[in-house]
């Protein structure tokens, strides 16, 4: 017994050893810079020279001078991007779970030509961020783009659409690349839950000949609802930063600068690091809110989410 | 009669539903191709088939800015952020995994709940820690900044497929008195390897299609990866954007990782499922 244990400790040691090369790495690419963000937000640091700043207190945030409000929480353009991000979170996750949940029920039937589709359908996922967005860039083009000439030929435009530089249309073009883009992710986390339910309660349904709309709503959707919800987490911690598409498919466009976007404009082409840090602080208090929330709303249980 | 008929429309509806899911899949990406091949004026008309043949525009995407070079960055990006990944991962899997110890879980949140953080609320500190460490506009500050995207998930998808392997595995070599340096590669690393391979495939992924950090922390159009590059390309004016280099460059750097992927898809989809779901 004596042995057993002092081999215990002796792994427990060396246990630490393999993790703290791990963790010293984490702590320095990711907790230290997180923790550098926060403060450079109370600060008045800019980007020319990072060596001199001077703390102002919450000034980014909120602050008076002769009688005039400043800073980011009466800012109606931070306003405005946070709205983007959630409107467009919200949207696009939504019909990436409904699509994804198409495509999942699609591919889990037996049928010819089945691993074909279901690489087919893992190409959009495979694309790099940047490429899909400037082949939707091109395809939705004024003059040139494939999407205006389908339309007309179709009748239904009669004139083509501006779709990424008009006011009116930029969101929706953001929305479509991203659900093209992620709703195989979902498909496949949906479809990979689907697999593991157990076939004998469909068996029973299909003896007592309950109508198959009424078992996946009644059966298959109650099963496998901890597992989607785990998904949605992720797919709307994804969202809820996003970036890379929007700079390339809409960029400088008010009606989709996310807060991401917003914060960097801030950061890096105003120089601004202390305000733009401020408006990374928020983001993280938004993002991290809105899961919680979720979490608290759906009662989703992350570990219940698997087996 | 009825029913015979009403049979066929259901199985003449489902496959209409899986022509329009492969077709809005892959079309794009069709199309991408499609144009890449065409230049001059064919450019500028809507051709649904491929009208003409030329690769001119594959040869002048090299051309007009250092695109090999950019190229060649994302390559030695990629597989250093991976080599590095697997290497930390595997090795705090093993401690994460198979030792029991007092904070373990807590631990394991905290790993994960990085994998969580914006990469915007790190972008300021992460520019300073880079300039700091005299690595802005190299290779080895972006590595260094995307250990923070590709370790935690490494971590955690690792321990997961470790946890499942049976208790016997290493028994014997521990009471055989072996190091558990010994233990891992040993024991663990020759059964490791599906799993290393799928993460590896997906840190890879992460990797080279990162785009923020590289925009943020690279200068010079030598010194950025693929993805910048494509962004950046640009015409005189918006008008005169030259899509067909666009379409080339984004096809040669696509058409690997689209090979790979449907080499792997398997190990992705379950590698996918082992770092979300179980989450």
């Amino acid at each position: 017994m004596a042995h057993a244990s002092s081999l215990t400790r002796s792994r427990r040691r060396s246990a630490w050893i393999f993790l703290i090369p791990m963790l010293a790495i984490l702590a320095v690419v990711a907790g230290w810079p997180l923790l550098r963000t926060f403060y450079f937000g109370f600060t008045d640091a800019n980007l020319s020279d990072l060596s001199s700043y001077s703390f102002i207190g919450i000034e980014n945030f909120y602050a008076v001078y002769d009688g005039e409000a400043y800073g980011l929480l009466i800012d109606p353009e931070w306003w405005q991007a946070v709205w983007n991000t959630l409107f467009f979170s919200v949207i696009s996750v939504s019909l990436e779970t409904a699509l994804g949940m198409v495509v999942a029920l699609v591919l889990n039937q037996n049928f010819r030509g089945r691993g074909l589709v279901r690489a087919a359908v893992l190409i959009p996922w495979a694309i790099p961020t940047i490429v899909s967005a400037r082949m939707w860039n091109w395809m939705l083009h004024d003059q040139f783009g494939i999407i205006n000439d389908m339309l007309m030929k179709l009748g239904i435009l009669s004139a083509p659409i501006a779709w990424t530089a008009s006011p009116d249309w930029a969101m929706s073009a953001v929305i479509l690349v991203d659900v093209w883009k992620t709703t195989p992710f979902m498909a496949l986390l949906i479809l990979a839950a689907l697999q593991m339910l157990p076939g004998d309660c469909y068996e029973a349904a299909r003896v007592d000949g309950i109508h198959p709309v009424r078992v996946f709503f009644k059966v298959t959707l109650p099963l496998i609802k901890p597992a989607v919800m785990v998904a949605v987490i992720f797919r709307a911690l994804d969202a809820l930063r996003v970036f890379d598409v929007i700079y390339v498919l809409t960029p400088n466009n008010p009606q989709t600068t996310t807060m991401s976007v917003y914060a960097r404009q801030q950061l890096v082409d105003f120089q601004e690091v202390g305000y733009g840090s401020a408006a990374s602080t928020l983001l993280f208090v938004v993002i991290a809110f809105c899961i919680m929330a979720y979490i608290m709303i759906g009662r989703v249980r992350l570990d219940e989410g698997g087996h | 009669m009825n029913a015979k008929a009403w049979k066929y429309l259901r199985k003449a509806a489902f496959w209409l539903l899986v022509a329009v899911i492969v077709l809005f899949a892959v079309f794009p990406f069709y199309y991408a191709i499609l144009t890449s091949f065409e230049t001059g004026s064919a450019l500028f008309e809507v051709n649904y088939l491929p009208e003409s043949f030329s690769l001119i525009n594959y040869i002048s995407v090299f051309k007009g800015q250092p695109f090999g070079h950019n190229i060649f960055n994302s390559i030695f990006v990629s597989f250093l952020v991976v080599a590095l990944s697997l290497l930390l991962g595997v090795t705090a899997s093993y401690a994460l995994a198979r030792v029991k110890f007092a904070g373990r879980g807590l631990l394991l949140i905290t790993i994960l709940s990085v994998s969580m953080f914006p990469q915007v609320a790190v972008l300021s500190g992460m520019f300073e820690l880079i300039r700091g460490l005299g690595l802005y506009n190299s290779m080895f500050g972006l590595a260094i900044s995307y250990m923070m995207l590709t370790l935690p998930f490494t971590v955690w998808v690792l321990t997961a497929f470790m946890r499942d392997l049976p208790r016997e595995l290493e028994e014997a070599a521990v009471m055989d008195g072996a190091t558990p340096w010994t233990v891992i590669r040993r024991v663990f690393l020759p059964v490791m390897w599906p799993a290393m391979v799928t993460t590896g495939l997906l840190a890879f992924i992460a990797a080279w299609n990162e785009f923020l950090f590289a925009l943020t922390f690279t200068l010079t159009d030598d010194k950025r990866t693929v993805p910048v590059a494509i962004a950046l390309i640009s015409g005189a004016s918006q008008h005169e954007m030259p899509w067909g280099n666009i379409m080339a460059a984004s096809v040669i750097v696509t058409l690997p990782l689209i090979v790979l992927v449907l080499i792997f898809q398997r190990r992705i989809v379950s590698g996918l499922t082992a770092g979300a779901v179980k989450g």
